[in-house]
């Protein structure tokens, strides 16, 4: 906290305060003309309706240079024929969607036309490998799956035929392998009008996975009534207005590029700028610039990115459109709050949220003052809190003190369920809060800060990484006989992936087995998941129980304090 | 002292970053992150390595020239001329 507040930003006029609370927030929106709620109405046809529709949806920036641009019309109309297609292939309402592309037009019309349809869509990483892919779809019991063709056969196709339920493969272009639907022809020939099935506010309209620290990753269960908190949460917090030019660089293979790189802004009437492309320092400034963006949303690994190439790169660049840059995904360094000052003219408002709150919870909003490296107060709507479970009880804590950060339950984008685990969601929950997991403090003027996770998960530009996983498939190689995965600190992704292993007799602990297991791991997990760093222990730290002591690994790792090693069986450095 | 092999040193590099790849199959032209699957973190691993081996300054800005096998040992072998 040694730096200085940075004074909020006089806001242009017309952006005056809206009547607060989910009330008045779901007011703002329509609802579905025969009764019922919809995020697909809510996000594109309602503005069409008003006569919006020649008004830009998005601007599309494919990876060689394309530029394309989509009107609400045209959201509207592909996707009414991506829910035909759907409807002509037999799949209904409930039934589950997962989605393995990059960001082109194509996966925004099967989102859209799949909530439209009553379909549940569950958006995957694409730098996932076959293996993630594999047991989110099985978690999820997946009915249709919409992907590449050099997707499909690197992840899918060696094990479709286990999966009898997944009924239809939709193939982004004009081809598609044996057994595939080829997407372009199907579209072109559906009809391009659709009446919105009647989805009702708590039936399921997202489906997102996060890691756990045991065990199978959970399907995070979001309901249509969630829009009002995506469309709330972006006017709040990240300042949308109608006709804001929008750039949010997540993926939406990932909450936030669902919430905020979707919904939100299509709700709030934005024209969104969609990069196919992944980070690249001068392609960003240049899109910047060039596209006037206005709200920019992006995640402090890129910040970082940005910041270490220096000033110099952003000189002579015309940045005077941006409004208001927002960051999420892990902790904002004070730094970065300043760098953005320094070569934007603005600071980065950093917001605090997770897969389970479906929006935004906390935030440093425009009309607030900013602490660099806090992540801002309860949005409007929101309780926060800092407790200590104590058995079953749950004790706030006084401000100054760390704890775990919880909340009020209740807003609409809350977590109904994890799929089909109702103990591990029951879990979440005690004394009237949810528990989020991370640890934070509040300091006296009712900011948070973020301290770090209270379990073993792994944060790593920005995504949860559950050690479980990651281990389970190094196990899977025949040299390994146990593995144990924590995160380590690192400069630019905040964490990253590092893996301890013994190996079974007779193999030798090299550097070409250590190669063999980083290369084997990362066939399985993408790159994004598997570990960065193996190395070899004769044995690890276990409990008594027999479990792995992730903890004790870390610390030593780090030089920290260890802590109480009674558990401890032995004590094998 | 400097590699005298460019390519050798980048394909080498390339391999201890995303060992999943094998270098009989890594087509010159492929690009790094669409086509051989780095992520960012990956690339930013391969550029720090390089500049060790080759003991060579790779500012943020020239990264694009590194997109490819073939683009980066074109960079490279223009750099170690220079």
């Amino acid at each position: 906290m040694a730096y200085e507040i940075i004074a909020k930003v006089a806001q242009p006029e017309g952006l005056l305060p809206m009547a607060a609370g989910w009330d008045a927030a779901r007011a703002r929106l329509d609802g579905l003309p025969g009764g019922g709620l919809n995020v697909a109405h809510e996000a594109v046809d309602r503005h069409v309706g008003a006569g919006h529709g020649a008004q830009t949806a998005m601007i599309w920036l494919g990876r060689e240079g394309a530029r394309r641009e989509l009107t609400y019309a045209d959201l509207a109309a592909d996707a009414a024929r991506f829910a035909n297609v759907l409807r002509s292939c037999g799949i209904g309402p409930g039934e589950r969607l997962f989605l393995l592309a990059g960001r082109v037009p194509e996966l925004y019309a099967a989102v859209l036309g799949a909530l439209k349809a009553g379909v549940v869509v569950s958006p995957l990483f694409p730098a996932f490998g076959p293996e993630p892919v594999r047991a989110r779809m099985e978690i999820g019991e997946a009915s249709v799956l919409v992907t590449t063709e050099a997707h499909y056969r690197r992840k899918v196709a060696d094990w479709r035929a286990d999966m009898p339920q997944l009924k239809l493969v939709l193939i982004i272009g004009e081809t598609a392998p044996e057994d595939c639907i080829a997407l372009g022809p199907a579209m072109a020939a559906a009809p391009a009008t659709f009446e919105t099935h009647p989805t009702q506010a708590e039936d399921m309209a997202l489906l997102h996975f996060t890691s756990g620290t045991t065990g199978l990753p959970k399907g995070v269960v979001h309901v249509h009534e969630a829009v009002v908190a995506h469309a709330e949460t972006g006017r709040l917090a990240l300042n949308l207005r109608p006709g804001d030019i929008y750039w949010c660089t997540a993926d939406p293979g990932w909450v936030t590029g669902m919430s905020y790189g979707i919904i939100s802004p299509l709700c709030n009437r934005v024209t969104m700028v969609v990069d196919e492309e992944e980070f690249d320092l001068d392609r960003w400034y240049t899109i910047l610039e060039r596209e006037r963006v206005q709200v920019w949303y992006t995640a402090p690994t890129a910040i970082r990115m940005m910041m270490r190439a220096g000033d110099g790169a952003a000189k002579g660049r015309d940045f005077s459109a941006l409004r208001f840059l927002a960051s999420v995904g892990e902790p904002l360094n004070a730094e970065c709050v300043i760098w953005g000052q320094q070569v934007f003219g603005l600071p980065f408002h950093d917001n605090w949220w997770q897969s389970e709150t479906g929006g935004i919870m906390i935030g440093n909003t425009a009309e607030m003052d900013i602490k660099p490296g806090a992540m801002g107060k309860p949005l409007p709507g929101i309780e926060a809190g800092i407790v200590v479970r104590e058995g079953d009880r749950v004790v706030e804590q006084p401000d100054g003190t760390i704890g775990e950060l919880a909340l009020r339950p209740g807003w609409p984008s809350m977590m109904r369920a994890y799929l089909g685990q109702p103990e591990r969601y029951a879990k979440c929950f005690a004394g009237g809060w949810y528990l989020t997991g991370d640890l934070a403090m509040r300091d006296s003027d009712g900011y948070y800060w973020f301290v770090g996770r209270a379990d073993d998960l792994i944060k790593s530009s920005g995504h949860l990484i559950g050690p479980f996983e990651v281990e389970s498939a190094l196990i899977e190689h025949t040299a390994v006989a146990e593995a144990a995965v924590i995160g380590i600190p690192d400069e630019t992704a905040g964490e990253v992936v590092k893996a301890f292993v013994t190996l079974k007799a007779g193999f030798p602990a090299d550097e070409a087995m250590e190669r063999e297991l980083r290369g084997h791991a990362r066939k399985r997990l993408g790159p994004a998941v598997a570990p960065r760093e193996i190395v070899f222990r004769d044995s690890l730290p276990r409990t008594r129980s027999g479990k792995i002591m992730r903890r004790l690994l870390r610390a030593r790792e780090l030089g920290l304090p260890v802590g109480d090693l009674s558990t401890l069986e032995g004590d094998p450095k | 002292m400097t590699p005298s092999d460019p390519r050798a040193v980048f394909i080498e590099e390339l391999i201890a970053v995303a060992p999943d790849l094998e270098a009989a199959t890594i087509d010159d032209n492929d690009h790094l992150q669409n086509e051989l699957g780095l992520d960012s973190m990956d690339f930013l691993r391969l550029v720090s390595a390089l500049h060790k081996r080759f003991d060579l300054p790779i500012p943020e800005s020239d990264y694009p020239r590194l997109a490819s096998p073939a683009k980066a040992v074109t960079y490279l072998v223009e750099k170690l001329a220079t």
